[in-house]
């Protein structure tokens, strides 16, 4: 689809490829990811659901910061995003 | 705090959101000689109906050349018009001469997402909100499942990011709205296996006057059932998606006949292999800074919480004008009116200056009809309470904190909880991040529908209102209440 250059960012440890512009949870679809989050009490998987920064579903960790909303971040090169896992908060668990 | 504008002197309009009507109201202020903050959480304005990414030719959107018109005019009054993109309000307060709105920048400049970057605080004599709406969610077993989308999430990649959401797409809910996904899905090469309209939107036929003077919106109407017919995507009214199938995340959906209470047709179910759904029952409007405001609200005619305008735009507290979604739900046309006539009654309380009435009553005559084609699509797509039928017991209803169904049930049959607030409190739903936009409705039917009715003002305001309309981080409230 129509789109500018085009880059790479990390998820987990896969390589994603970006279109300038374009949401981190946009670039992740459309490299056939579904979900990139565990809820808190079920561990459900989770991925995007509103698309538009209402639902708070699809929340990440992009380059140590947890709870961003892939769906509306834009991906820049170099990103390292990773699964989330409950509320991304692991380091902070003892 | 953070940061202060180089100019100390309040705005005269803080215009909140930069969809269709906060554009709008921001050029038509600026047009007017009125300084304005227009104060948008997006990178780029346009909002959700004409979301783009840089560069966009505006080949899939209606009205572009509207949106390049209001475009030019933020940068032909760049010298009165300040655009804050990035910014998320969290927070609207009455001062003792006007207003402040408290926001935060995004942590990546422009790029969008989270804000927990710079602060700021824009204060103003009047403030005009213009917050938009989003889909309306009735939930159902497996709805959680990643792969289920609203229809405007799936619009907006489509729109805003060039993706597909899926291959094979079920598209379903209430409204017209479900048709432009669908046919978009159609041409950008999905699968779409059907459209399931849950109503039977027949009662347009009864306002042959609306009908005719509504002709474009309809002739785009048309188009889009046309483009459905060249595709062979089976439109079916009265029948819905009342389940999503899969483990990990879904393969399959099932669709119902429903009855005119939505209540599912026994036997009528009948299983689809997809790997996407696409849902919304109508639209919820954004009102928690109206709430926060003080500002009135009633339940519209489709039971959606909306604040209420007077004749001028003007919600019930002075200095605070209205347009757009966030006063009822219109479409786009009546959005970009609500905006002009706001902007234009704003910057009178702001500076004095008086709009020119001839201009006012077209704006009002033109805001008549498109008021008039609104109620009639209300009344076109009703949401009656029969979908309750779908739930399980075990079905989770607030996607964020995982309450489910039954939960809710128990917190009012063992707990005692006899309304919303209540369930709220004993068993959490409209708790977690969301603050209930996805599920606040749907929990207002629940309980009211314990009680013998159906959602009231008062249970739908009680999982509206959101003293902090989005997480900040615990530092910005400190320094907030420091500074007072």
């Amino acid at each position: 689809m129509s789109g500018g250059a085009s880059f790479e960012f990390r998820f987990d440890d896969e390589t994603i490829h970006a279109e300038e512009g374009q949401s981190i949870g946009a670039a992740l679809i459309a490299a056939g990811h579904r979900s990139w989050r565990s809820t808190r009490i079920e561990g459900a998987p989770r991925g995007l659901f509103c698309g538009i920064g209402v639902c708070f579903d699809c929340l990440v960790t992009v380059n140590g910061r947890p709870n961003r909303r892939a769906c509306l971040m834009e991906a820049m090169p170099g990103d390292q995003v990773r699964t989330q896992e409950g509320a991304g908060r692991g380091d902070l668990s003892c | 705090m953070a940061t202060s504008p180089a100019d100390s002197r309040p705005y005269d309009l803080a215009v909140i959101g930069a969809g269709p009507a906060g554009l709008a109201a921001a050029v038509t202020a600026g047009a007017a000689g009125a300084r304005v903050a227009l104060v948008d959480a997006g990178p780029r304005p346009g909002g959700q109906y004409w979301r783009h990414r840089r560069g966009d030719n505006g080949a899939l959107h209606h009205e572009w050349s509207t949106f390049q018109r209001l475009r030019q005019g933020l940068t032909d009054h760049a010298d009165r018009i300040d655009h804050l993109a990035g910014h998320s309000v969290w927070h609207v307060e009455r001062t003792g001469d006007g207003f402040r709105t408290y926001a935060l920048h995004s942590a990546g400049g422009d790029r969008g997402g989270d804000g927990d970057g710079a602060e700021r605080v824009v204060d103003s004599r009047t403030v005009v909100l213009a917050t938009g709406a989003y889909d309306r969610q009735l939930p159902f077993p497996g709805w959680t499942l990643p792969g289920v989308f609203t229809a405007g999430g799936v619009q907006a990649l489509l729109k805003g990011q060039g993706v597909l959401a899926g291959r094979r797409i079920v598209v379903a809910g209430t409204g017209p709205f479900l048709l432009a996904v669908a046919a978009g899905l159609a041409q950008r090469g999905a699968t779409v296996l059907g459209v399931y309209e849950a109503g039977r939107p027949t009662a347009f036929a009864r306002h042959p006057v609306v009908v005719a003077r509504n002709g474009v919106k309809l002739a785009e109407g048309a188009e889009y059932l046309a483009t459905l017919l060249r595709h062979r995507v089976p439109y079916r009214t009265r029948s819905t998606v009342v389940a999503a199938h899969g483990t990990d995340e879904v393969t399959g959906a099932t669709v119902a006949r429903l009855d005119a209470e939505w209540r599912i047709v026994p036997g009528s179910e009948r299983r689809l292999d997809c790997d996407t759904i696409a849902v919304g029952y109508g639209f919820t409007p954004q009102i928690e800074l109206a709430l926060q405001l003080g500002c009135d609200t009633w339940s519209d005619f489709d039971g959606a919480l909306t604040a209420f305008p007077d004749s001028r735009q003007c919600s019930t507290v002075p200095g605070v004008y209205l347009a757009g979604e966030v006063c009822g739900v219109g479409g786009a046309a009546l959005s970009l009116i609500e905006g002009e006539l706001a902007a234009l009654h704003a910057v009178h309380t702001a500076t004095g200056a008086v709009p020119d009435p001839a201009a006012v009553r077209r704006l009002v005559r033109r805001r008549r009809a498109q008021l008039l084609f609104a109620d009639a699509l209300y009344e076109a797509y009703p949401v009656p309470l029969g979908w309750m039928d779908w739930l399980d017991p075990g079905t989770v209803v607030c996607r964020c904190e995982e309450v489910t169904a039954e939960a809710v049930t128990e917190a009012m049959a063992d707990l005692g909880a006899t309304d919303a607030r209540a369930v709220k409190l004993y068993a959490r739903p409209g708790m977690g991040l969301c603050q209930g936009r996805v599920c606040g409705y749907a929990i207002a039917c629940l309980v009211g529908a314990r009680f013998g009715r159906g959602p009231n003002v008062d249970d739908l305001r009680a999982l509206a209102g959101r003293p902090v309309a989005q997480p900040v981080p615990l530092g910005t409230l400190a320094r907030t209440v420091e500074d007072e």
